[in-house]
C-alpha cells in the first residue's frame, strides 16, 4: 500500500478517535461542574483540562481568563483550535476524501456525514442548546465509524493502519484524561478527607468512570466502593477494559505485527516493551513512584511510537 | 411536458411547427411524467442532492467560496430528466467515433514519426511544429499499440443540416485528459435509485462496465515488459477539481490513487513508495497534464510530477495515458483538418461531421469572421472549459469589440464558426420542466481495440437561451439513454421476485430457543 494512503488512514482514525475522547473529557468536566462545588474548584477543572490537552498557550492567546463557556467553545468548535471537536472532525474526513477509494463506501459516507452534520450543529447553535447531547452525538458518530470499518473493511494493511491510529491516539488520551483528574484531587489522594469530601469524590470518581464508559464496569469488576487506586488500576493495567492503556498497547502490537517490514524491528521492540510493563505492572508500585511522572513518561514513549511509525511506514525518506 | 426540439425528427422545432415528426423513442417518458403528481420532481431533486452530498459527489471550483464561506466544493448540477437517444443513431454514432478516434491516433503516430501528412501537404507545417502542444521530446518514441490517445472525449452535439433535419455534429476533440466520465455513472446510478420503475418501462442500454473496459484498456496499453502490470491513476491532488472523479475511477478499477510525490525513478524505472519499500510501476493513468508531469523536462516548478519520468516513457519502461504529446491534435487550430485526416490515414469518408470552421490564420476567413462577429461563435484554439470565447448573438456590442480588438492581436489564436441551434432538451429548472441546450461526451477508449460504452454524458446549459454546457459556467449533467427497441422485460421481472423470498427463508432456520 502508499505510504501516502496510510499516513491518511492512520491519521483519519486518530483524528476520530480525538474527537471522541475530547467529547469525553468535556462533557465529564461538564456534568462536574453541574455539582455543587466552590468555584475555584470548578476553574481547577477547566484549566486542568486545557493544560493536560497542552492548550493552555493557545487558549490564553484568545481568552483572557478561564470560562466554561469560553474553553468549551474553544474546545468544541473553535477552527484555530486543530484539536477542537469541529477541527478533528474535519481534519479526518479531509484525511478520508484523500484515500476515499481506499475505504469502503460506507466507512467513506459515516465520515462525510460527520462532517456534514457537526458543520450545521455547529451553524445552527446546537451545541449551546444542549452540550450533553451534542457530545453523546460525537461520541455515537465514533462508535459507527469504528463500527462500520470493522464490519466493512477488507482485512488487510490499510485496516491495520486505521486500527493502529486509534488505538495509539487513545492510549495517549486516556493517559491524559487520568492524569488530569488524579491531578486534581493528587493532595488529598491518601490524606484523611472528612464526609463530605468523600461524598464529592464519590461524584468526582464516578465522572471519570462515566467518560470512559466504566463506572458499570468497574462495579462488575471490583464488586467494591470507588476507590481511586482501583480507577486507576482499571484505566492503566487491565487488559480487558478497552480504553485501559494496557488493551490499547495491545491493540497497536498486535496491528504493528501484521504491516512488519525490514526496518520496523525497533518499533516493535518499543511497543513490545511498554506492553511487557503493563502487563507484569502493579498499580501499588506505580502510585509509589508517582502517578503523574508515571503517565508522563508513559506519554513521551507513546509520542515516540508514533514518530517511529511515521518513519518506518508512513513518510518514508527518499531513496 | 413542454415541447422541445429533441422530441423532433426537425430542428430547431419552432420553425417547423408544422409537419414535424414526434419520435418515437420519448413517448413513453412523455406519458409517464404526465401521470406524476404536481410536486414529484421537487421532492426527487431534494432528495438527489442529499445523496450527492453524503457521497461527496462534488467538484471544487477555483477561487470560489461556499455559501457559508467554509469550503470550496459544490455539487454538480445534476438533472432529473433523461436524454434519450434511440439505438439505430447510437450505432452511426458508435462507428463515427471509432472511425474519428482511430484517424486521430493515426495522425498522433504520424506527426512523432514520420510526418507524411505534412509532406503530403495537407497541413501546414507549422501549424505542427509551433503548435505549444507539440512536444519535440516526443519525436520517433514508440508507444504501445502505437495508440496516444487511450481515453478520448469527443464532444457532440445535434443540430439542423441543411434540410433541417436533425444531425450529429463533432463540436471538440478532447484527447488530453478528458473528464466527466464519473458524473455519467453516478447519474444513471441516481437515476435508477430515484425512479427504478421507469427503467423497467424502458430498455435502457447499460453503461455501469465503463470502469472494466478502462482497466482492460490501461492493461493493453502496458509496456511488453510485463505480464502483470501495476496500474495506477496519477492525480494532481484533492484540491483538484476533478478529484472526486480520481478517486472514483481507482475503486472502481481496484487500483492504486497516486500523487507525483509518491513517485520516483531510479535505473530508468518509475516506482511507488509503498509500506513494504518500492514498487515498480507500470501504467499511469494520468490526470495531469503535459506541462506538470515531469519538472526536468517541462515546467520546472511543477511539484504534481516526478522527476525523470519522461526518460523512462521515453525508453519504454512505463506507459502514459494518454500519451505525452496528445494536445496537437485535439487544438482547435486542428480540428478543421480531422475529417482530412479520415481520407488520408484510413481512406474512408467521415462518419460524423465538423462543424465549418473558420480559421482566422487565413486572410479570407479573418476577414469574414470580423464582418460577422455578431452571428458567430469566436474560439480561441488553446482555451478549454468554455474559457476564451465569444458567443456573438449572446453578446453586446462592447463585448464584441472588445474581442475584436484580441482577435486582430493574434488572428491565428482563434477560430470561428457559425452559431448552431443546438438541440434542446427538457430540463427540471426552477421555473419548472423547459427546454434547455445539451451536448453528448461519449468516452472511447483505445488499447488494443476500440471500445465504448453506450451513450456518454450529457451536458445541459442551464440558464435559458446559453449555449454554454461547461461545469465551470453553469452547466449540469443529464443521465443519457441509448434506447433498445422492442419491449420492456418489467413483467417478468415482477414475477420472479416472490420465489426468491421463499428459498430464503428456507436457508434461515436458526432461531433463539425461548
Amino acid at each position: 500500500m502508499l505510504s501516502r494512503t496510510a499516513d491518511h488512514l492512520f491519521w483519519m482514525n486518530r483524528y476520530t478517535e480525538r474527537a471522541e475522547n475530547t467529547a469525553r473529557l468535556l462533557d465529564v468536566n461538564y456534568q462536574t461542574s453541574l455539582l455543587p462545588q466552590s468555584d475555584g474548584v470548578a476553574l481547577a477543572g477547566w484549566q486542568g483540562l486545557l493544560s493536560i490537552s497542552e492548550l493552555l498557550p493557545a487558549y490564553k492567546k484568545k481568552h483572557a481568563e478561564i470560562r466554561a463557556t469560553e474553553v468549551m467553545d474553544f474546545m468544541v468548535k473553535d477552527e484555530s483550535n486543530p484539536s477542537s471537536i469541529l477541527s478533528c472532525l474535519s481534519a479526518a474526513r479531509e484525511n478520508a476524501r484523500a484515500v476515499r477509494g481506499t475505504l469502503t463506501t460506507e466507512v467513506w459516507e459515516t465520515l462525510n456525514q460527520t462532517w456534514l452534520e457537526v458543520r450545521r450543529m455547529v451553524k445552527d447553535g446546537e451545541f449551546e442548546q444542549d452540550p450533553a447531547q451534542f457530545f453523546e452525538w460525537v461520541k455515537f458518530r465514533s462508535h459507527l465509524s469504528r463500527g462500520v470499518t470493522v464490519g466493512t473493511m477488507l482485512m488487510d494493511e490499510a485496516l491495520h493502519f486505521m486500527r493502529l491510529g486509534t488505538f495509539l491516539e487513545r492510549a495517549d488520551n486516556t493517559a491524559r484524561l487520568v492524569d488530569v483528574k488524579f491531578h486534581a484531587v493528587e493532595t488529598d489522594f491518601y490524606g484523611a478527607a472528612n464526609e463530605k469530601d468523600q461524598e464529592y469524590d464519590f461524584y468526582h470518581w464516578s465522572a471519570i468512570l462515566r467518560s470512559v464508559s466504566g463506572f458499570e464496569v468497574y462495579r462488575k469488576v471490583y464488586r467494591d466502593v470507588i476507590r481511586p487506586e482501583r480507577v486507576a488500576d482499571l484505566l492503566i493495567l487491565r487488559a480487558d477494559m478497552p480504553r485501559s492503556l494496557h488493551a490499547c498497547l495491545n491493540e497497536v502490537v498486535g496491528n504493528l505485527k501484521m504491516v512488519a517490514n525490514d526496518q520496523s524491528g525497533e518499533t516493535h521492540r518499543r511497543a513490545g516493551k511498554l506492553r511487557a510493563e503493563l502487563q507484569y505492572g502493579r498499580i501499588d508500585e506505580i502510585l509509589a513512584t508517582g502517578l503523574h511522572a508515571y503517565l508522563t513518561q508513559f506519554l513521551d514513549r507513546i509520542n515516540d511510537l508514533g514518530a517511529n511509525i511515521s518513519r518506518d511506514f508512513l513518510v518514508p525518506m527518499p531513496s | 411536458m413542454q415541447k422541445f426540439d429533441e422530441m423532433y425528427t426537425q430542428l430547431p422545432y419552432e420553425f417547423f411547427t408544422h409537419g414535424a415528426q414526434i419520435r418515437d423513442h420519448y413517448k413513453i417518458y412523455d406519458e409517464w411524467l404526465a401521470r406524476q403528481p404536481g410536486d414529484m420532481m421537487a421532492k426527487r431533486r431534494e432528495e438527489a442532492e442529499m445523496i450527492f452530498r453524503r457521497v461527496g459527489i462534488t467538484f471544487a471550483v477555483y477561487g470560489d467560496k461556499d455559501e457559508d464561506g467554509a469550503g470550496t466544493e459544490r455539487l454538480i448540477p445534476f438533472d432529473l430528466i433523461p436524454r434519450i437517444i434511440p439505438a439505430q443513431e447510437w450505432a452511426s454514432l458508435e462507428r463515427g467515433l471509432e472511425q474519428r478516434v482511430n484517424a486521430l491516433n493515426r495522425f498522433l503516430y504520424d506527426v512523432y514519426h514520420d510526418q507524411d501528412i505534412l509532406k503530403a501537404g495537407h497541413i501546414p507545417r507549422e501549424q505542427i511544429e509551433q503548435n505549444a502542444q507539440f512536444r519535440p521530446e516526443m519525436m520517433g518514441v514508440e508507444v504501445p499499440n502505437k495508440v496516444y490517445s487511450q481515453i478520448s472525449g469527443i464532444d457532440i452535439v445535434r443540430a439542423p443540416n441543411a434540410r433541417g433535419e436533425g444531425e450529429y455534429y463533432v463540436l471538440e476533440d478532447n484527447l488530453r485528459v478528458p473528464s466527466g466520465v464519473s458524473y455519467m455513472l453516478e447519474d444513471r446510478k441516481m437515476m435508477m435509485r430515484l425512479f427504478p420503475n421507469l427503467f423497467n418501462a424502458h430498455r435502457v442500454a447499460p453503461i455501469a462496465h465503463y470502469p472494466d473496459l478502462l482497466l482492460e484498456t490501461l492493461r493493453q496499453s502496458s509496456p511488453a515488459t510485463t505480464a502483470e502490470p501495476t496500474v495506477v491513476v496519477l492525480t494532481p491532488g484533492m484540491y483538484n477539481s476533478a478529484y472526486f472523479e480520481h478517486a472514483f475511477l481507482a475503486q472502481q478499477m481496484g487500483i492504486e490513487l497516486v500523487e507525483g510525490q509518491d513517485l520516483f525513478v531510479k535505473d530508468n524505472f518509475c516506482y511507488m513508495r509503498t509500506t513494504r519499500g518500492p514498487q515498480r510501476v507500470d501504467v499511469i493513468y494520468r490526470r495531469v497534464d503535459d506541462d506538470f508531469l515531469d519538472p526536468k523536462v517541462f515546467r520546472p516548478t511543477s511539484t504534481l510530477g516526478c522527476p525523470g519520468l519522461l526518460d523512462v516513457y521515453r525508453a519504454g519502461h512505463v506507459s502514459i495515458c494518454n500519451g505525452v504529446g496528445t494536445g496537437v491534435a485535439d487544438d482547435k487550430s486542428i480540428y478543421p483538418y480531422v475529417p482530412k485526416m479520415i481520407e488520408f490515414y484510413l481512406g474512408e469518408k467521415p462518419i460524423l461531421n465538423n462543424v465549418p470552421t473558420y480559421m482566422c490564420r487565413n486572410k479570407d476567413d479573418l476577414a469574414y469572421t470580423l464582418a460577422n462577429l455578431k452571428d458567430l461563435v469566436v474560439k480561441e484554439v488553446h482555451g478549454a472549459g468554455g474559457y476564451g470565447m465569444l458567443v456573438g448573438p449572446a453578446s453586446t456590442s462592447a463585448e464584441i469589440e472588445d474581442f475584436r480588438t484580441a482577435l486582430l492581436a493574434n488572428p491565428s489564436g482563434y477560430i470561428a464558426q457559425p452559431t448552431l441551434s443546438l438541440s434542446s432538451c427538457p430540463t427540471f429548472v426552477e421555473s419548472g420542466i423547459a427546454p434547455r441546450h445539451i451536448d453528448l461526451r461519449p468516452y472511447v477508449l483505445s488499447g488494443k481495440t476500440v471500445q465504448m460504452v453506450p451513450g456518454g454524458l450529457t451536458r445541459v446549459a442551464l440558464k435559458e437561451g446559453s449555449l454554454v454546457v461547461n461545469s465551470s459556467q453553469g452547466g449540469g449533467t443529464k443521465d443519457t439513454w441509448i434506447l433498445e427497441a422492442g419491449l420492456a422485460p418489467a413483467a417478468s421481472a415482477m414475477a420472479a421476485e416472490p420465489l426468491q423470498s421463499q428459498t430464503q427463508t428456507q436457508t434461515q432456520t436458526q432461531t433463539q430457543s425461548a
